[in-house]
């Protein structure tokens, strides 16, 4: 567990060998000095720096540099040595920041060897300094501890050398910004490394997933394979000074990886729709300059017709296509960028947000907590097909799901015909079901299911074979009122509790799991209080718990007119096969939804549902 | 180094080594009116407002205030409007983020504009000032005073547009009349 300290604020370290990070929003210098029981530094040989980097028990690094790790052993540390304090300081004449207050607040971290954090502490409140003590471990009845200093000082090193009753400040101060003058002249050399990460080693990439930040250092040795390799290279490369840096999964803002995966999906989702977004309205332009120049060359009687008037068109339409090339120029290599990175976060997916085909669901384990969200399916461009962005819903469902069994209107309409339409939108909404119950955990999760006419008995085996659906749906309209019963009452008094504040005087025998009704062959077998219900379980369910999956065709419904137009528009409409229907929040594209259903022959889902079914029978359910 | 521009002069935004700017922010930085009397806070705030305006071929075809904070093609954001600007510290109160590199290419000009949107014309207010920043290093590249603070409510200030493979910001400093940037458009064409 990792202690945040505050200025001032100290915490034991139980182990001796350690490691300390340093990142900062800029090249910095970091070093130590070594200090008696007195505080004060002996001599120059006595302080780690980039010149003298390596003392006993202690290294730090040799340049200037956003990232450092400085290792400490405080085993090997001399008797006399009875404080370790860690300095940074802005290096002179590099083109950085001059003080620590131009800049994001340095970030120290007391690590072990395998990289747990010990004692983290963000030193705020700098300004003009230029140089500043950040922590100090110092020995204490036998042990050692760290301490948050955060001493920064006006005058540079020198004057924090000087403190420390160094005798020649000057001159060390002196000679460590020479050997970061030097340190720099060899880091920057490759021009396209980015300043932030420019001693980043660039080779230090894992295997297929790197989770790594690209600002980080690797502290593991690890084999160079190329994520973006098998990606198409940019077409546009050549007349780039700068290639984009390789994408790394999770490269996103979050608490925990989930959070930070959830966030870069979302952010490629949104790249894609702006990108697309720029193309289609540079070709737009271009199309309509076109017919305007064509216009212009057509309505003067001078130039309508003759050599001019070819020659004319034909610059109108080379203008055309120039700035169609350039615009489709740009899209490939956005396109080529978000593609390697989709390639590099498809692999690093968690169950819930992957295909089904992916290898996370062959070492599938029942989770303990219920995830940030679900993958309903992918979405893709006509741009560029093959680039899938994961389509990811927050849980629990604010909406319900509809899956719309009737006439696509999407590339694949007309390919199957009804009865196989309603088939798989069954087999669809079990794949769904199948995965909400896989990603939650034991006894969070209960699906119901209303099949009247016992349509989707097939469907349904994978969910009854595991014990996943205790017992297959009651035919009949008795079947129908009964579920819709059980859960209207159950919505009703889950919202007296909540509402009265007695959550602990819900009936035992009330099942406090999140409840998913799946509805097959709606509106068959419904009578008028059946659909009221039904609607008020839309309407009212979701904040309590109980939400919705509808396998039904909206013509079927015809009869009921209008009314059922508000339960249609709550609930999120997905299709069994691919439609171009969803459109993305920020510009409007349309996008083609594809269900994420279970590769053809494969067994997972019954993989994953055995050992759900497993552990429910465990826990008694 | 920052340049303090004067009316209709350009800047190249060539970088001092050769490489051109990816990333450049329009800052808008105004003093809010200040407190005064018992009833303090019936003093009247100063709303100003930044706009940018995307022309193709001399036609408007995309704009970025306070209504529509990102272009559709996600190269130009606003970073949300402020309604009652700073305390005159000379920080940005309102940005917008233009990322070169994205914007489409069939975009040429980019023009920068600032509106009172609650009507009071810049004599009333203070310390305003517009300003270019590259993004990548927080370096201020030029800056545009906006005194002279005529009896104006609107004010176009600069634009940024292609010059060869990379741009070029040219300072207009039109002032004009208009509570958004829709009022400004017959003054803006003038000085595409």
């Amino acid at each position: 567990m990792t202690a945040e300290l505050v200025r001032g604020q100290n915490h034991p370290l139980a182990e001796t060998r350690l490691e300390i990070r340093v990142s900062a929003a800029d090249a910095i210098v970091a070093g130590a000095t070594l200090g008696d029981a007195d505080g004060r530094v002996a001599g120059a040989r006595s302080v780690a720096h980039p010149a003298s980097h390596r003392l006993p028990g202690l290294e730090v690094s040799r340049q200037a540099a956003a990232e450092h790790r400085l290792a400490v052993d405080l085993g090997a540390l001399a008797e006399s040595v009875h404080h370790v304090n860690v300095l940074l300081a802005l290096p002179d004449g590099a083109g950085g920041p001059a003080r620590f207050g131009a800049m994001a607040a340095p970030f120290v971290a007391v690590t072990g060897l395998d990289g747990t954090e010990v004692a983290s502490y963000t030193v705020t409140g700098l300004d003009s300094e230029s140089a500043v003590v950040a922590l100090e471990l110092y020995r204490r009845q036998g042990g050692w501890k760290v301490r948050a200093v955060g001493q920064g000082y006006a005058g540079g090193l020198a004057a924090m050398l000087r403190d420390q009753g160094l005798e020649d400040a000057m001159g060390m101060a002196a000679a460590i910004n020479e050997a970061v003058t030097q340190g720099v002249a060899r880091s920057i050399a490759p021009p396209q490394a980015p300043a932030a990460s420019g001693s980043a080693p660039s080779a230090a990439r894992s295997g297929r997933v790197s989770y790594r930040h690209p600002g980080r250092q690797a502290s593991v040795p690890v084999a160079a394979a190329e994520p973006a390799a098998g990606a198409p290279a940019p077409a546009v490369a050549s007349s780039e000074p700068d290639r984009p840096a390789p994408p790394v999964a999770g490269d996103a803002t979050g608490w925990t990886l989930d959070e930070r995966l959830y966030n870069q999906v979302w952010g490629m989702f949104e790249d894609l729709a702006r990108s697309a977004a720029a193309y289609r309205s540079a070709v737009d332009f271009a199309e309509s300059r076109l017919e305007r120049e064509l216009d212009q060359v057509l309505s003067d009687p001078l130039t309508r017709v003759g050599p001019a008037a070819d020659a004319a068109r034909d610059r109108a339409r080379a203008k055309r296509t120039d700035l169609v090339e350039q615009a489709r120029a740009v899209l490939d290599r956005d396109l080529a960028q978000l593609a390697a990175e989709s390639e590099v976060v498809e692999h690093a997916l968690p169950p819930a947000f992957a295909r089904w085909d992916s290898p996370v669901w062959q070492g599938y384990q029942l989770p303990l907590e219920t995830p940030l969200a679900l993958r309903l399916g992918d979405l893709h461009l006509p741009e560029r097909t093959d680039l899938r962005i994961p389509m990811l819903v927050r849980l629990p469902l604010e909406r319900g799901l509809w899956i719309d069994s009737g006439r696509p209107s999407g590339p694949e309409a007309g390919l199957v015909d009804a009865a196989e339409l309603r088939g798989r939108a069954m087999e669809t909404a079990v794949a769904h079901a199948a995965r909400l119950l896989a990603v939650h955990p034991v006894g969070d999760f209960t699906v119901q299911v209303i099949d009247p006419a016992g349509a989707a008995g097939a469907a349904l085996a994978p969910l009854l074979a595991s014990g996943a659906l205790r017992e297959p749906p009651a035919p009949g309209a008795q079947g129908v009122s009964a579920v819709l019963d059980r859960l209207t009452r159950r919505v009703d008094l889950v919202q007296m509790a909540v509402r009265g504040g007695a959550a602990d005087s819900l009936p035992p025998d009330l099942d406090t799991a999140e409840q998913l009704l799946l509805v097959n062959d709606f509106p068959h077998g419904f009578d008028d209080r059946g659909v009221t219900q039904l609607r008020y379980l839309a309407d009212e369910g979701p904040s309590v718990g109980v939400h919705l999956m509808m396998v039904a065709d909206r013509a079927d419904a015809r009869a009921y007119g209008p009314v059922l137009d508000p339960l249609w528009r709550a609930l999120l409409r997905i299709t069994p096969v691919a439609d171009d229907h969803l459109a993305d929040p920020w510009v409007g594209h349309s996008w083609t939804y594809e269900p994420s259903v279970v590769p053809q022959g494969s067994d997972v889902l019954r993989q994953v549902l055995w050992q759900v079914g497993q552990a429910r029978r465990a826990y008694g359910l | 180094m920052t340049v303090n521009l004067s009316k209709g002069q350009g800047i190249s935004l060539q970088k001092a080594d050769g490489g051109t700017l990816t990333a450049v922010r329009m800052g808008l930085g105004w003093q809010s009116a200040p407190r005064r009397g018992l009833f303090g806070s019936r003093t009247k705030e100063i709303d100003l407002d930044a706009s940018a305006v995307l022309f193709a071929d001399g036609q408007p075809v995309d704009v970025v205030f306070f209504r529509h904070l990102v272009s559709d093609d996600g190269s130009v954001r606003h970073t949300g409007d402020n309604l009652v600007g700073g305390a005159g510290k000379g920080g940005d109160d309102e940005a917008i983020l233009v990322d070169l590199q994205r914007v489409p290419v069939h975009i040429d000009q980019i023009v920068f504009t600032v509106n009172s949107f609650t009507g009071q014309t810049f004599a009333e207010v203070q310390n305003a000032f517009c300003r270019l920043v590259d993004e990548t290093t927080g370096q201020e590249l030029a800056r545009y005073t906006l005194d002279g603070g005529g009896p104006y409510t609107a004010q176009i200030m600069a634009k940024v547009h292609r010059a060869g493979a990379g741009w070029q910001m040219t300072a207009i400093g039109t002032p004009s009349n208009g509570r958004t940037f829709q009022d400004l458009m017959p003054a803006i064409l003038p000085s595409l």
